[in-house]
């Protein structure tokens, strides 16, 4: 019941807000859906919390530890985004960026991304993932290209190819992966039903399931944003509107993260040796290098925290791939953290560029003189992802480093290094852009405070004390995957 | 090899022939009839090997990908390219024996990479695997290969016709949700992409996408 | 020692021999029939051969002894292919001399010949028909190798009276490789034997000519004999061709009583080859000189897949 609450919000938002269209009242039709969607994933996870799994809807759905955090992690950032798109959208408007008809795409489109999204996370059918991973890719593939400008056309033209392109890939692993489970568990939809999957993974066809963990790799590996398949996600994140930045970035790279670890679990069942892990760690471990050294040379400060996102999602697989349950709590929690400050850090970054009128950073000055709340917002947000404490992400990218320390002590200097060039790349930029007088051509706005304040709040709790039932869930999680 | 081997095998010769004429195509109504082409054999061959496997419900794969692959994208692109006026435009191309020598390492390549499957394998259909990898892996050459955007959008979907292909050679067909689930999602990939291409017309001028070449690493 | 092998021998290269004018004679008078034009007759290939050995000889002053043996050997080495081939049977003593891939070298030789003949006077078209000539085989005959490989694989042998029994006695089978193999063969023979869209035998325009351009310096029956051979080229290839791929009908072993029938088969096949290539020809123009490494890249591609698909296939 929740699950349909859940699911249904989502698409019945989507197409009231486009018959809506770009009335007044849309955007709050658009928080109220996100709301509700949000409502019902707390109390899904609520339901999970006292019963343990659940599986409905005909074996359809499947909701464990695993993926109720993710549910209830993208509703709320689904919410609080929408709450600040209400702000952003409509300066953008009034600034004649976009007219009504895109208007009223965009928040049809927001809410088809967001149940792609869920539908993906909740489904106990590995096939259906791999179709709600495509159609979230297309529900955003013309948000990205919104602005209509030569670079967003180009962009979203990117994202969509390569995209497509990848996940291609990742339905070849997934046949690979049918193909497999058809001889243990015979014919029909019953065999790509992850919970039958998982019970019988250790008589699946090692060789072709090592070959369909490729596929699945480079496939998701792509939405994931990892080097080197990571071209797409600068562009898309730098050219769209930056709600959909904060979405892409907060949300669906999870999401394909998710996948791939589901994928992989499977894998690991099969061939009974650590092999899908190393692949992982090795993507991860390039994607935390190159990204960090992306980050040095970037000047649009979108493009900028892209490639942040590249560097942590290489951290969360990276530590996925070194398994073991220190490290896996640690991923876990990464992704927890990094999607809460990154889509905050996205939220103030869209009002900074707003107020300069662009993104190239070195015209952006004197933030906290301007709006106290964009530039303190920025600069947390900054330190937050870099990992200084009291932030959650210093306590995940604590846990991953002690994990690697004892696990693969020879990857730890490159681990380091990457953490630490992304370190001083983005404090050189962040710190001339908060402080300083403002330039006489700042504009001032009426920012979306609350969404700010929550994730900050949120990551500044998770640094300092792990609820209980968040602690319980990630170590059944943990047990889940290991 | 019976009889309904021997004609699946000749349908995945043809299959992997209008890959490769894909790949080397200048004109664009004929990579339109050669994608035509290939989905109406990928079609036969799903009804034949339903007919062969007693899998019913391969028959409803093989109508929707008659639908989808024969007649409707086909005629989708055929208005788009009607629309966008580019029906005479030739392609230029770079070095097509070059393209063609890769291809066939990309064949033999696939061929190496299934052959664990194919020896795990018990229906008859366990050949034509390697072909099927072989065209999505010419598919993705042709993407590559290509500089124009409905080209590329061909190269995609052929890709997904390896892709649905070796779905039914593998396993006789994915579970029908996640094939319905497939159609849909290249269904509205379609509607996406025709978008796209008065986009990308109104914005370059053109639908040659090496003008896309603004974003960049700055150094 | 039996002794009817021989008189089969002897007859197959006798009808070479006249039957392939006869054969161009066909095709000359389809494209006519299809162009509506009059045509000359059936043996107006064989009249103009004959009319070219009565003729005198011109030599260039500075014509070496290649120039002068060219000819020759050529004709020699077609006629020796033309006794290798099962044509008509199977029960060829030569055929134990040599198998397919020698065939093809063979040929190879004669068309070595000709590009050395071509630029021995050293005008400027017997140079460029040359190296045309050479650029053009060193296309074909990986290509060709290929397809023939192909065949071989099939059928386990590299003699084509093998390959000829093989194939007539298996159980029909609906092979892949073989139709890739076939489309292969076909582009070659079209290149090889200079015929359009590769080269277009019935002209003397200038920059389009390639097999024209290397011999046109010779005259008299220096001519008839490289033209004969010519003729008997795409004789044989067709020959191959209907060897490899539709051998059915050929005479086997120990059996003259069939050999009246294979007459009549091989007739109505090289009957119906003649109309596919006049086909061919008439919907085709020659292509730019430039395109034809991307024909014969085709053929290599479709000769490849053939190989490749017997292994992936079959």
């Amino acid at each position: 019941m929740m699950l349909l609450i859940l699911l249904g919000i989502s698409l019945i938002s989507a197409i009231i807000l486009a018959f809506v269209g770009d009335r007044k009242f849309a955007p709050e039709i658009n928080i109220l859906g996100s709301a509700v969607t949000f409502l019902a994933g707390l109390g899904l996870a609520i339901q999970v919390y006292a019963q343990g799994p659940i599986i409905a809807g005909g074996k359809f759905f499947f909701v464990d530890a695993f993926n109720v955090y993710l549910t209830v992690l993208t509703s709320f950032v689904s919410m609080t985004t929408a709450i600040f798109s209400r702000r952003y959208m409509r300066r953008e408007r009034e600034h004649g960026r976009i007219g009504h008809k895109r208007i009223r795409f965009y928040h049809s489109m927001f809410q088809l991304f967001i149940f792609a999204m869920l539908l993906a996370l909740l489904t106990n059918n590995v096939g259906v993932l791999w179709i709600a991973m495509e159609l979230a890719t297309l529900s955003t593939v013309l948000l990205v290209s919104l602005y209509r400008t030569p670079t967003a056309i180009e962009a979203a033209w990117k994202y969509f190819i390569l995209c497509g392109v990848g996940i291609a890939q990742a339905l070849f692993g997934t046949v690979l992966l049918y193909f497999a489970a058809e001889k243990v568990l015979g014919e029909g939809g019953e065999a790509l039903l992850w919970t039958n999957l998982s019970q019988v993974s250790d008589k699946l066809e090692p060789t072709v399931l090592s070959l369909a963990f490729v596929f699945l790799m480079v496939g998701y590996g792509t939405k994931v944003g990892l080097v080197p398949l990571h071209n797409w996600l600068p562009d898309a994140h730098s050219e769209g509107p930056t709600p959909i930045s904060a979405v892409l970035s907060g949300l669906l790279l999870n999401i394909a993260l998710y996948a791939l670890v589901r994928c992989k679990v499977l894998v690991d069942g099969a061939t009974g040796t650590h092999r899908a892990g190393y692949i992982m760690m090795g993507f991860g471990l390039l994607s935390i290098l190159v990204a960090s050294f992306s980050l040095l040379r970037q000047k649009d400060i979108k493009r900028m925290f892209a490639y942040s996102s590249i560097e942590h999602m290489g951290i969360a697989t990276f530590a996925f791939g070194l398994g073991g349950p220190i490290a896996t709590f640690g991923a876990l929690l990464h992704m927890l953290v990094h999607s809460l400050t990154k889509s905050s850090i996205f939220f103030t970054v869209g009002h900074a560029s707003q107020m300069h009128s662009t993104q190239e950073m070195s015209r952006i000055r004197g933030l906290i003189k301007g709006n106290p709340l964009v530039g303190w917002g920025l600069m947390l947000g900054v330190m937050a992802i870099v990992g200084m404490p009291p932030f959650g992400v210093f306590t995940s990218e604590f846990l991953i480093l002690t994990a690697t320390i004892k696990d693969a002590p020879l990857l730890t200097p490159f681990f380091l290094i990457g953490l630490a060039v992304a370190f001083a790349a983005l404090f050189r930029r962040v710190q001339p852009m908060v402080s300083g007088s403002a330039p006489s051509s700042q504009q001032s706005l009426k920012a979306a405070n609350l969404p700010v304040i929550l994730h900050m709040i949120l990551v500044l709790i998770l640094g300092i004390y792990m609820p209980d039932f968040l602690s319980k869930w990630f170590h059944t999680a943990v047990e889940l995957l290991k | 090899m019976n009889l309904a081997a021997q004609i699946n095998s000749i349908l995945a010769a043809l299959i992997l022939l209008t890959a490769f004429g894909l790949l080397v195509q200048r004109r664009i109504y004929g990579l339109l009839h050669l994608f035509a082409w290939q989905g109406l054999f990928l079609s036969i061959s799903t009804a034949v090997v339903g007919y062969t496997a007693g899998a019913h419900h391969l028959y409803i794969s093989s109508v929707l990908t008659l639908l989808l692959k024969v007649l409707l994208l086909p005629y989708i692109l055929y208005v788009l390219i009607h629309r966008l006026q580019i029906h005479k435009d030739v392609e230029t191309m770079l070095n097509v024996p070059t393209t063609m020598l890769i291809g066939i390492a990309l064949v033999i390549f696939s061929y190496h990479l299934t052959s664990p499957i194919r020896e795990l394998s018990t229906l008859v259909t366990r050949s034509t695997l390697a072909v099927a990898l072989a065209t999505v892996m010419l598919g993705l050459l042709m993407m590559i290969t290509r500089r124009n955007a409905v080209t590329q959008i061909i190269g995609f979907l052929a890709m997904e016709n390896g892709l649905f292909f070796a779905a039914t050679s593998a396993t006789y067909g994915m579970p029908l949700v996640v094939e319905l689930g497939v159609a849909l999602d290249i269904l509205i990939a379609a509607f996406i992409f025709g978008i796209f291409f008065f986009h990308i017309r109104t914005t370059f001028d053109s639908l040659d996408v090496e003008q896309m070449n603004r974003l960049k690493e700055e150094d | 020692m039996r002794i009817y092998p021989f008189i089969i021998e002897i007859f197959q290269i006798a009808i070479v021999l006249i039957l392939a004018p006869i054969f161009i004679g066909w095709i000359r008078m389809l494209k006519c029939w299809f162009q509506g034009r009059t045509s000359a007759g059936l043996f107006q290939p064989l009249r103009d051969i004959m009319k070219l050995f009565y003729k005198d000889v011109v030599l260039a002053e500075n014509a070496s002894w290649i120039f002068r043996f060219t000819p020759y050997l050529v004709f020699a080495v077609t006629v020796l292919a033309g006794g290798i081939i099962p044509i008509l049977s199977v029960d060829l003593p030569l055929s134990a001399t040599a198998d397919v891939i020698a065939l093809i070298a063979l040929f190879a030789i004669a068309r070595f010949f000709i590009a050395l003949a071509g630029m021995d006077i050293g005008t400027a078209f017997g140079g460029m028909g040359s190296s045309r000539e050479m650029m053009i085989a060193s296309l074909a005959e990986p290509a060709m190798l290929m397809a023939i490989f192909t065949v071989s694989l099939v059928s386990k042998s590299t003699s084509l009276s093998q390959i000829v029994q093989t194939i007539t006695h298996a159980e029909f089978i609906l092979r892949p490789s073989m139709a890739f193999a076939i489309l292969a063969f076909i582009l070659i023979t079209i290149a090889e034997t200079g015929r359009i869209p590769v080269d277009n035998p019935a002209t003397h325009l200038e920059l389009t000519m390639i097999h024209e351009a290397m011999i046109l310096e010779y005259s008299g029956r220096h001519l008839a004999l490289i033209e004969w051979a010519g003729m008997m080229k795409l004789f044989l290839f067709t020959s191959i061709g209907i060897a490899s791929f539709f051998p059915w009908g050929i005479a086997a072993v120990d059996n003259l009583f069939q050999l009246p029938a294979a007459i009549i088969f091989m007739a109505v096949k090289f009957c119906i080859v003649g109309i596919v290539l006049v086909l061919i020809e008439l919907g085709l123009a020659k292509m730019r000189i430039f395109r034809v490494p991307e024909f014969l890249g085709s053929a290599f591609l479709f000769a490849s897949l053939g190989m490749i698909s017997y292994f992936i296939l079959e």
